[in-house]
């Protein structure tokens, strides 16, 4: 039985992370054919650092990310406060209109977006993609931070209020320590969302700006290029270490 | 020498127990269209300690929450010490709450979260500090300034909520059931210490409970509250001894009803009633019952008297039920009507006729003059 049990979850694990593996493992490989091991070496991490056009889409990429990470939480978590804190018209409306942006399938949501920014005018590029990452990172921050609400007791922001703060002290003093760890947890959940996005990117990208997920798209289209693998593994860490950040946030109750 | 303004305002300070700290008048509220509290007027004494006391769904804690503030009246006016405050938000009102839940700040320290009050008013640092040493100390707390709400028991928690609350020397101060998540023991003995905060500081104590024992132990005066109405308005021994209704009688402590009909009115004022089938004579009362009327006779189960089947006076009944209290035994004893009745008696060691057995036959009288009579009811069935 010991043996099945351990068994099992190795398999799994070993489904889960060995195409990583070899990943990570052929990053460091000396030959050119990604498919044989010709001993160690670091030469696609020095084509990648050498790859301009590479790491300016990733630039470009971390720059969005962040910006759409930051906006959505800020949006985010107003909204969440003011859908758990105050009754006002057309509450459950919108409510459920987030669950439609986060339920609807990406393609959906590209289409649809990039129709809505040719009818405005607006010019394809940093602020397109930038609009549309924040419109479906919002409601993963909303709903991030409205679970940490309504698990905590409303009479706490009453006994605030009781003693004297006004409604902005209460927010500074109170509401936002509450629920920062989860903030935290919502941005990050953005900053991934925009980091590794395809499809919507596709949609509504640009010429001038061009992120990191479609360079290494059309970068493959001509057969996968180590540099690529090595690409992937610095991203891994990254998302490794944003993952443990999110962790210790999460964790600090 | 004329007197001048802060004289004025200083005489008006020295309150005395009998001037009204706190006026509802005509205070109403719906939810959804549901009555909770049904325009109704209350006046608070200044000092005093008064319980609102009635069944979870009562209008209790709403009415407690449109005097903190936390909710807007539909209609009416709440007055403190004069000053009308309906529309005022919670912060701006002279008035603290102690809320069920404790609601401490989960991400501050003891200190911090007593010093919340102060801070949020903006006072020096300086008497932050020394104030709340001083109602920490109060409430015996300053060794564990430093520690986080979950660090503490329930009852630290209680008086941390207790101490954050008084620290700003409300005007009133609110408990919502504050004592309702504590064990026994430890309840009867913050109920002492409630007392005795409340003695050294002087401050009006408006309290809310479910608990009978706890208002009548604790309170000056007891408000028992039904549907969002004020049944009776009383010192705890009124509203135990004379209530002024069946639910009231029913609520604050148990009570046996019977039903009686008036067969004579004696010169003197006392009645002669017809009870089970039986004449019994009972006090004058300022009810003025005339001849015919329908009453309810109430008795406390300590009021009443188990004797030997057979004594010619009293009610014969079997003993259905022995219930041992400790200080008390009780019985439930059903009268050959069906009629059941529950009786409450102190441990006599001499009394040899006190152990009767389950199933045995005994007659059931009271001590004359211990009846409690109303109007008989029909309508509001409790």
């Amino acid at each position: 039985m010991r043996w099945l049990k351990h068994g099992y979850l190795g398999l799994v694990y070993l489904l889960l992370y060995l195409p990583i593996a070899v990943l990570v493992v052929f990053s460091f490989n000396a030959s050119r054919n990604p498919y044989r091991w010709q001993g160690l070496s670091l030469e696609w991490y020095a084509r990648l650092w050498d790859n301009d056009a590479l790491i300016q889409a990733a630039a470009n990429s971390l720059l969005l990310a962040t910006t759409a990470a930051t906006l959505s939480t800020l949006i985010g978590t107003l909204t969440a406060i003011a859908l758990h804190r105050y009754r006002f018209r057309g509450k459950r409306l919108l409510n459920g209109m987030l669950f439609v942006v986060m339920m609807s399938p990406d393609i959906v949501l590209a289409i649809s977006l990039l129709v809505l920014f040719i009818l405005l005018g607006v010019k394809l590029g940093y602020l397109s993609l930038l609009l549309a990452h924040v419109t479906f990172c919002l409601p993963f921050v909303v709903v991030t931070v409205y679970a940490r609400l309504s698990g905590f007791n409303a009479q706490i922001i009453e006994a605030a209020r009781d003693l004297g703060a006004s409604e902005w002290q209460m927010l500074r003093t109170v509401l936002v320590p509450i629920i920062f760890p989860a903030v935290m947890a919502g941005w990050l959940l953005g900053f991934t969302l925009s980091l590794d996005d395809v499809v919507v990117s596709i949609f509504v990208t640009g010429p001038t700006f061009e992120v990191l997920p479609l360079r290494i798209y059309s970068m493959v289209r001509l057969g996968v290029k180590p540099e690529v693998n090595a690409l992937a593994t610095v991203l891994l860490m990254l998302s490794l270490l944003a993952l443990l950040a999110s962790q210790y946030f999460l964790a600090r109750k | 020498m004329a007197p001048t303004r802060t004289d004025a305002e200083a005489a008006w300070r020295v309150a005395t127990p009998e001037q009204t700290i706190l006026q509802l008048q005509g205070i109403s509220k719906s939810f959804d269209d549901k009555r909770v509290v049904c325009p109704l007027d209350l006046d608070v004494r200044h000092g005093e300690f008064l319980t609102l006391l009635g069944p979870s769904g009562c209008g209790k804690t709403t009415l407690l929450r449109l005097i903190g503030g936390f909710e807007r009246p539909d209609g009416g006016t709440i007055l403190l010490a004069g000053r009308d405050i309906t529309r005022l938000p919670p912060n701006q009102r002279p008035v603290n709450t102690v809320f069920q839940s404790y609601a401490l700040f989960p991400h501050m320290s003891v200190f911090d979260n007593v010093a919340y009050g102060l801070r949020a008013e903006r006072r020096p640092r300086a008497e932050v500090e020394s104030r709340v040493r001083e109602v920490l100390n109060m409430v015996q707390l300053e060794e564990l300034a430093g520690r986080r709400p979950d660090q503490l028991s329930g009852g630290q928690q209680q008086r941390v909520a207790i101490a954050r609350a008084v620290i700003k020397k409300p005007r009133l101060l609110l408990l919502d059931e504050p004592l309702s998540a504590l064990d026994y023991k430890l309840r009867k003995q913050m109920q002492i210490e409630l007392k005795r905060i409340q003695r050294e500081l002087g401050i009006t104590f408006l309290f809310v409970t479910h608990d009978q024992e706890e208002a009548l132990s604790m309170s000056d005066r007891v408000v028992v509250m039904r549907e969002g109405h004020v049944e009776q308005i009383g010192t705890p021994r009124d509203v135990y001894e004379n209530p002024s209704n069946l639910f009231v009688a029913r609520f604050v402590g148990e009570i046996n009803v019977f039903d009686a009909e008036v067969a004579e009115v004696l010169g003197d004022g006392r009645l002669v009633g017809q009870i089970e089938g039986r004449r019994i004579t009972l006090p004058a009362r300022n009810g003025g019952f005339a001849v015919g009327d329908a009453l309810h006779v109430l008795l406390r189960p300590e009021d009443l008297r188990l004797l030997p089947p057979e004594r010619e006076e009293g009610f014969s009944g079997e003993v259905v039920e022995r219930n041992y209290k400790g200080m008390t035994l009780e019985s439930v004893i059903r009268l050959e009507s069906g009629l059941q009745l529950l009786a409450s008696e102190f441990f006599d060691e001499d009394d040899p006729d006190f152990d009767y057995r389950l199933g045995e036959r005994i007659k059931v009288t009271w001590v004359p003059n211990w009846e409690i009579l109303l109007p008989r009811e029909t309508a509001r069935a409790v």
